[in-house]
């Protein structure tokens, strides 16, 4: 077999199982490009950030990062935490991801929510190849994503429309993954306990200067509560 | 902000999500096991993080301004709601933000 041929086959084998991905995709993307647009940026920026960052709840925050004071430090302290899920991604895709070439520092820059889910539960094809295909799922996720982003950048200024209220998004969109990690969480202590504090520094620093503490003191939390959360994880 | 700052700012988000995304194939090369700490905070992380980051949206709600945060409050619930009815995650984020902008611009105009 050539290696077009194999190409060609991974991606006829990928391609249907990211149809789920290019509907939501291309429609968060499209609402975050408008979003961006409405913040006062031109499209270049949700172009580029969708094509570098890739990392949906991440790239709605930074526009709000962008508006903010220059803070280098929360900026990268706060997209490790966010962020932080995918190093269980990643160890979850050590074995499926090895052997796979140089591919594999596309895969591993491209592992977002939605590809590991795909990679992670879907087995390739008999006769397809994995790195491949892996490949192409990666790919074609990434590129609704960019192209509904650029798109919304590009539209957001054409549309007649009132966007008063159109930063609600990313409150929705936290609404969203708050509760369906709660559902997941076999103990509720951990988001108890990041609401309390972020609550606590939001009066004690106000609206501006919370983030940072925040942040420190939930992982300080955390590790010091470790015997009476993880009791919670383990019990059956 | 000025454009070098913009661009930093980008460029540490993308290191910071690399970092994330790379650091367990460069620290677990072979099968080693996870530090239980790591492993730990993986589990019990993510939770603390996305209530942090709802208070983060909503820090500039004000209880006593004229909407008192209410067309937060019902565009919340219709998000919630609809989250636990349809589970369809665009679904929910686009009625809910609908509603919020139709309350801030017809209901509660600043």
């Amino acid at each position: 077999m050539t290696t077009s041929h194999i190409k060609r086959q991974a991606l006829t084998a990928a391609f249907p199982r990211t149809i789920p991905i290019l509907t939501g995709f291309l429609f968060l993307g499209f609402t975050y490009g408008i979003y961006m647009r409405a913040a006062g940026f031109s499209f270049w920026y949700p172009m580029v950030m969708s094509l570098t960052i890739f990392a949906g709840s991440m790239e709605f925050l930074t526009v709000n990062l962008l508006l903010a004071p220059f803070q280098p430090l929360q900026v990268l302290l706060l997209t490790l935490m966010v962020n932080a899920r995918h190093l269980f991604y990643g160890l979850a895709m050590l074995e499926r991801y090895r052997g796979t070439g140089l591919k594999k520092i596309y895969l591993i820059f491209g592992l977002c929510d939605e590809s590991f889910s795909i990679n992670c539960t879907v087995q390739p094809p008999e006769g397809v190849d994995r790195g491949w295909f892996y490949f192409f799922v990666t790919l074609l996720d990434h590129s609704y994503w960019c192209l509904g982003a650029t798109l919304g950048g590009l539209c957001g200024a054409m549309l007649p429309l009132n966007t008063q209220g159109l930063d609600f998004v990313l409150t929705a969109m936290f609404v969203v993954i708050w509760l369906e990690q709660w559902r997941k969480d076999s103990q509720h202590q951990s988001a108890l306990l990041g609401g309390a504090l972020s609550l606590f520094c939001l009066v004690f620093f106000g609206a501006d200067g919370f983030m940072l503490p925040a942040m420190v003191l939930i992982l300080l939390g955390l590790v010091a509560l470790r015997s009476v959360v993880d009791k919670e994880v383990t019990a059956p | 902000m000025t454009l070098t700052q913009q661009l930093i700012t980008i460029a540490l988000v993308v290191l910071g999500t690399v970092l994330t995304r790379f650091l367990p194939f460069l620290l677990f090369p072979s099968e080693k096991p996870t530090p239980p700490v790591v492993q730990y905070l993986g589990r019990v992380l993510p939770g603390a993080v996305f209530s942090l980051l709802v208070v983060y949206c909503l820090r500039n709600v004000s209880l006593t301004s004229s909407s008192h945060g209410i067309p937060e409050a019902v565009a919340i619930a219709v998000v919630a709601a609809l989250q636990l009815w349809k589970r369809q995650t665009w679904l929910s984020i686009v009625a809910g933000t609908v509603v919020y902008m139709a309350l801030v611009q017809l209901v509660f105009p600043a």
